[in-house]
């Protein structure tokens, strides 16, 4: 650690109470960082090169892996395209019962995603408030990809909806102004005021609504059921294959993490950088 | 402050571990006694979860008889609580929806091999939500196009019982050699529970399901109609129980095993649908 030349003017015994207080701090943060990171590493040290390797050709397990990354994407999409509108009303405009809708968008985030399944099935489903009328123009939602997309939208669109309502919120209203004064319309304000001002909190929102997509599985066994190369996603064939064949599940796991971190930390990298050039 | 840190991780996992057990009852040694030993405890009761009603009244009767007994059920698919055990959860009792799962357990080192009983017999049916909106009204009606069939998983007891009566349906001339592969087509998803099955097909989001017959309880005889399948057919599904080998509490787990075994036991499992072993 570089020493400020400030500092050295500083006393001795100063310094070794900092260094004391840096001591103490990493005691009291280690633990947290064992548990997170210990079941982690147990993963990979029970898996193995071998059955990893032998796994990575069994057609289940990429199977699940293309239709994960297949449907993460596509909630990602839909959640940009409906939740950027919804969230630029709720961050703009005041109106009754801005407070209610802003926390029904984010009841998701804290339901159990099981009680987000049936709540599906209640109003997507056949019998359902929507699908019944769904069903009767022939249009079957409950046990299809369209279903797991829903079931992913759902439990994790919110998390990109809250995010960039904040962004929004913190975009000042005096340099959209000054940007209308300057002759920008409200579209080219947008793109050039706003969205670059608010990119990191709503790339950030966007990575959190794919990494939960990415593991959503309660809502979609209830919803979308569990068919290999059909509905069943990632981490439905690790619930499956911890009861037949554990290696599957290890392998998928271990695929799970090394995806999640790999994207977390890119985008972090991204965003760094973003922020630094602004 | 590093004692405290010390402190709170002893206390940690202290909570985490098993309840210390009690010292074996000073009567143990008497075999003779048992029935008549006041017990007491904790009992930890992995069931099927084709037996959730049944073993829930056997429970509940169970600890009228024994007051200063509790038993603590966890029903789920055989598959998954024969993982469970395996890989060490603390459990007295396990009673399995087949013989297989059992089979997990005993290669697992958590029960002797021959210690298990075979305490009560099941059958498969065919079910369809109430009003059948698919027209499936013979067994043969499920390789009918379009028709959404949900069966267990194939780990699932009920799933492979479902399997084998394809398997011996396709040899039969009235059903066909492409029954298996017809029916299988219709399949939607594979569930991980007999339960699932139920209560998706009596929500009306399947067309036809296959079950217990068990599984057709009084209370869910109006939301769905059962198809017999016929005794050449049908796989007779064996349960067997068994103490876990390393309880801390042998006598109360033996004493509701037996009590399961009992007529009074027995005349429970057949009220609901179950047929009792003789």
């Amino acid at each position: 650690m570089a020493v400020q030349p400030a500092q050295r003017t500083f006393p001795r015994l100063m310094i070794r109470r900092r260094h004391a207080n840096i001591i103490m701090l990493v005691i009291l943060a280690l633990p947290l960082l064992l548990f997170v990171g210990l079941p982690l590493l147990a993963l990979l040290l029970r898996a193995g090169l071998g059955v990893l390797l032998q796994n990575l050709a069994n057609t289940q397990v990429m199977q699940a892996v293309g239709l994960s990354l297949m449907t993460t994407t596509l909630t990602t999409l839909l959640a940009v395209l409906m939740g950027t509108p919804l969230a630029y009303l709720l961050a703009r405009y005041e109106f009754r019962g801005r407070n209610i809708v802003e926390t029904m968008i984010e009841l998701p985030m804290v339901l159990p995603p099981a009680v987000a399944g049936v709540a599906l099935l209640m109003a997507f489903g056949r019998r359902g408030v929507l699908g019944s009328y769904l069903s009767d123009a022939g249009l079957e939602l409950a046990f299809t990809q369209t279903a797991v997309v829903l079931a992913q939208l759902f439990v994790a669109g919110p998390f990109y909806v809250k995010a960039a309502i904040a962004g929004f919120a913190r975009v000042e209203k005096d340099m959209k102004e000054a940007a209308a004064i300057d002759g920008a319309g409200p579209l080219a304000t947008f793109r050039q005021i706003t969205v670059p001002l608010t990119w990191p909190a709503l790339s950030g929102g966007l990575v959190m609504t794919w990494a939960r997509a990415l593991g959503e599985f309660g809502a979609t066994i209830i919803f979308a059921g569990n068919f290999p190369g059909r509905t069943q996603t990632m981490p439905l064939a690790i619930y499956i294959g911890f009861e037949l064949d554990l290696s599957v599940a290890l392998t998928l796991s271990i695929m799970l993490l090394v995806i999640s971190f790999g994207v977390l930390l890119v985008v972090k990298g991204l965003l760094r950088q973003r922020i630094g050039s602004i | 402050m590093r004692c405290i840190i010390v402190g709170l991780i002893m206390l940690v996992l202290g909570a985490c571990g098993q309840p210390a057990a009690a010292p074996p009852d000073a009567s143990a040694d008497t075999a003779a006694s048992v029935a008549d030993a006041a017990l007491s405890g904790e009992l930890t009761v992995f069931a099927a979860a084709s037996l959730t009603e049944a073993f829930t009244a056997l429970g509940q009767q169970f600890e009228a008889d024994h007051p200063d007994t509790t038993i603590v059920f966890n029903f789920a698919g055989s598959q998954q609580l024969a993982q469970q055990l395996a890989q060490g959860a603390p459990v007295d009792v396990f009673a399995s929806a087949n013989p297989r799962q059992m089979e997990v357990a005993i290669e697992a080192g958590r029960i002797v091999s021959g210690t298990q009983q075979v305490f009560v017999r099941n059958r498969l049916v065919a079910i369809t939500p109430a009003d059948n909106p698919g027209a499936v009204n013979t067994l043969q009606d499920l390789t009918n196009p379009d028709l959404k069939v949900i069966l267990a998983a194939e780990d699932v007891p009920v799933g492979g019982y479902s399997r084998d009566y394809l398997d011996k349906a396709t040899v039969d001339p009235d059903f066909g050699s492409e029954y298996k592969d017809a029916v299988l087509a219709n399949v939607v998803s594979y569930e991980e529970s007999v339960k699932v099955v139920l209560t998706k097909v009596a929500l009306g989001e399947a067309d036809a399901g296959i079950v217990y017959s068990s599984d057709v309880t009084p209370d869910q005889a109006d939301q769905v109609a059962r198809i017999d399948i016929p005794d050449e057919f049908n796989t007779i599904a064996t349960y067997p129980i068994a103490v876990v080998e390393d309880t801390a509490q042998p006598e109360p787990a033996q004493a509701f095993i037996d009590y399961v075994l009992s007529a009074d036991g027995q005349a429970v499992l057949g009220a609901y649908g179950f047929i009792p072993v003789e």
